[in-house]
């Protein structure tokens, strides 16, 4: 493996790691100190050099690694990659989406070249050398999208747009909070978010809905989620709860710092231009709770947002068992003092 | 038995209506359990369909069976079945072959029902275009996340999983493709400890 990506796992030994660099660029997600829902919705526009909206699709130090971990929840599970039949046009939609990003933005890893429909894609960092035609999937070995996206970090929907809504026809989600593909995979936008307590009543999903079916090609958007995770697992599936739930039970006050994770979910949506779906990259970043603390300020932020959430959200996102158990750990590092409105550090 | 009054539930639960006859040249009935009621309420009340209507129909998983009072309408086919999964070739078939304008009409469990829906939308229909009544048990169609394989009739919660023996936790979350509402491994956190069933689903 290459300088650029750790050698790293999210799983057994847990050895997955951030560097100064990549705990820099963390993106905390929290702009205030209190925490409710909301569409906070924005422009997916070029952020800062060396920001994690630097670029339309991130690529870090974690890239080979998270493929890797992601290329062996599929083999033990192929259903967490479907798409129903008649998404393979988005699919190739996806694909030309990010092969294109990709090969503009990092030219030194990707490299796209086209002639017509015959294509020739280059991914360095994981040693692939392609050639293909263009919308004739027996020349891949897998269906666009699922392609695609065993190179991508990220979990991935494609939703249909009919009848006034949006369907989840189509995914890779091997990264996901929670939630099955394979349970969800053809509902529309209320169905599928029907779990989600509060918002509903908030009409959130309304609002949201509304904004995203006027979404259009080349004006791409985003928002953040997050959730907590114990240990830097990856894939925190429904599927595999037996597996993962005992783990959540055994961090003490000792090992909170190192094991417990904040999640961040960057979320981004892209209208695709042939299909009229819309791709949705769910990104997941995670930092141990030690890590996070050494920026003073997402210190004393975090500790004020885990203690307000109401409890009916810290359920739903899985952590009021250990919330005591973090809130130890993060109160001593806020001492009161005031925050600066937005994500940036002091 | 009359129409089910349901408390209010999450998005992904269908709402369920009350059978009413539609315009078409044949009528499609499948029924389980209770469900033979609103066949029989609609069918008495619009005489003229009876000689193109088909009912498929299935008796409960708890004994209910109304097969006589099905047959004594008169319709066209009455076809009764030990099992949906029986029934689901029969279904098949005639859905294949049906022309424009073919009323679809179900009732009696969720369960039933869904597949019925779904097996309508396998053959290209629209999932609005089968009328949906509920009638009778509340017990749930529940696919374990886990193993992936489906209980029928669960009436606890929680309940062991008929395939792989966890104990799953019924959510309200529900999938039309499958036909089955979710269920989640209860003691995942904290394995043995199963909290008491209750009969939730009666």
């Amino acid at each position: 493996m290459s300088l650029d990506f750790n050698d790293e796992t999210f799983r057994g030994d847990f050895t997955y790691r951030n560097s100064a660099k990549a705990i820099k660029r963390f993106p905390f997600p929290f702009p205030e100190d209190s925490y409710m829902y909301s569409v906070n919705m924005e422009p997916h526009v070029p952020g800062a050099v060396g920001s994690v909206f630097e670029h339309m699709f991130d690529v870090d130090e974690h890239y080979v690694s998270e493929m890797r971990d992601r290329a062996q929840v599929l083999a033990d599970d192929p259903l967490r990659c479907q798409s129903l039949p008649h998404m393979e046009l988005a699919g190739w939609d996806l694909l030309e989406l990010i092969m294109v990003s990709k090969a503009r933005d990092y030219p030194h890893w990707f490299e796209l070249h086209r002639d017509g429909n015959q294509w020739h894609w280059i991914n360095r960092p994981l040693q692939i050398d392609q050639k293909f035609t263009f919308m004739d999937a027996s020349t891949l070995p897998y269906g666009p999208m699922e392609y695609i996206t065993r190179q991508t970090q990220g979990d991935f929907t494609l939703q249909d747009q009919r009848d006034d809504d949006l369907w989840i026809e189509a995914g890779m989600v091997t990264t996901q909070a929670d939630w099955s593909l394979d349970f969800d995979i053809g509902m529309s936008f209320k169905q599928w978010h029907a779990p989600v307590p509060l918002a509903h009543q908030m009409q959130i999903f309304d609002r949201a809905l509304k904004f995203l079916l006027k979404l259009q090609h080349g004006a791409p958007v985003r928002r953040f989620n997050w959730t907590m995770t114990v240990d830097p697992l990856l894939d925190t599936s429904p599927e595999n709860y037996p597996k993962w739930g005992p783990d959540k039970t055994t961090m003490t006050a000792e090992t909170v710092g190192r094991r417990q994770h904040l999640r961040v979910e960057l979320q981004t949506l892209h209208r695709l231009p042939r299909s009229n779906a819309i791709a949705f990259p769910i990104r997941c970043y995670l930092i141990s709770f030690q890590d996070l603390v050494t920026v003073p300020k997402w210190a004393r932020r975090l500790h004020r947002v885990v203690r307000d959430i109401p409890d009916e959200l810290a359920t739903y996102k899985g952590f009021i068992r250990n919330k005591p158990l973090m809130l130890d750990y993060l109160a001593p590092f806020d001492d009161g003092a005031a925050t600066s409105p937005g994500f940036g550090v002091e | 038995m009359t129409k089910t009054e349901f408390e209010p539930a999450i998005p992904s639960r269908p709402s369920y209506g009350v059978l009413s006859p539609g315009i078409g040249s044949a009528h499609l009935f499948v029924a389980d359990g209770e469900g033979a009621d609103a066949v029989c309420d609609l069918l008495s009340a619009a005489d003229g369909l009876k000689a193109a209507s088909h009912i498929i129909y299935v008796p409960g998983a708890n004994g209910c069976d109304k097969s006589t009072a099905l047959q004594a309408l008169g319709v066209a086919q009455f076809h009764r079945s030990p099992s949906f999964a029986a029934a689901l070739p029969r279904l098949t078939k005639v859905l294949a072959d049906a022309h424009m304008g073919l009323q679809i009409y179900t009732a009696g469990t969720e369960g039933l029902m869904a597949q019925v829906a779904a097996a309508a939308q396998a053959a290209g229909l629209p999932y609005e275009a089968v009328q949906m009544e509920h009638r009778g048990s509340l017990a749930r169609r529940v696919q374990c996340v886990h193993c992936k394989g489906v209980t029928e009739n669960v009436t606890l919660d929680p309940f062991q999983c008929s395939h792989c023996g966890l104990s799953l936790f019924v959510r309200d979350h529900f999938s039309r493709r499958l036909a089955a509402f979710q269920g989640v491994c209860i003691d995942a956190e904290d394995p043995g400890q199963i909290p008491a069933s209750v009969e939730r689903f009666k």
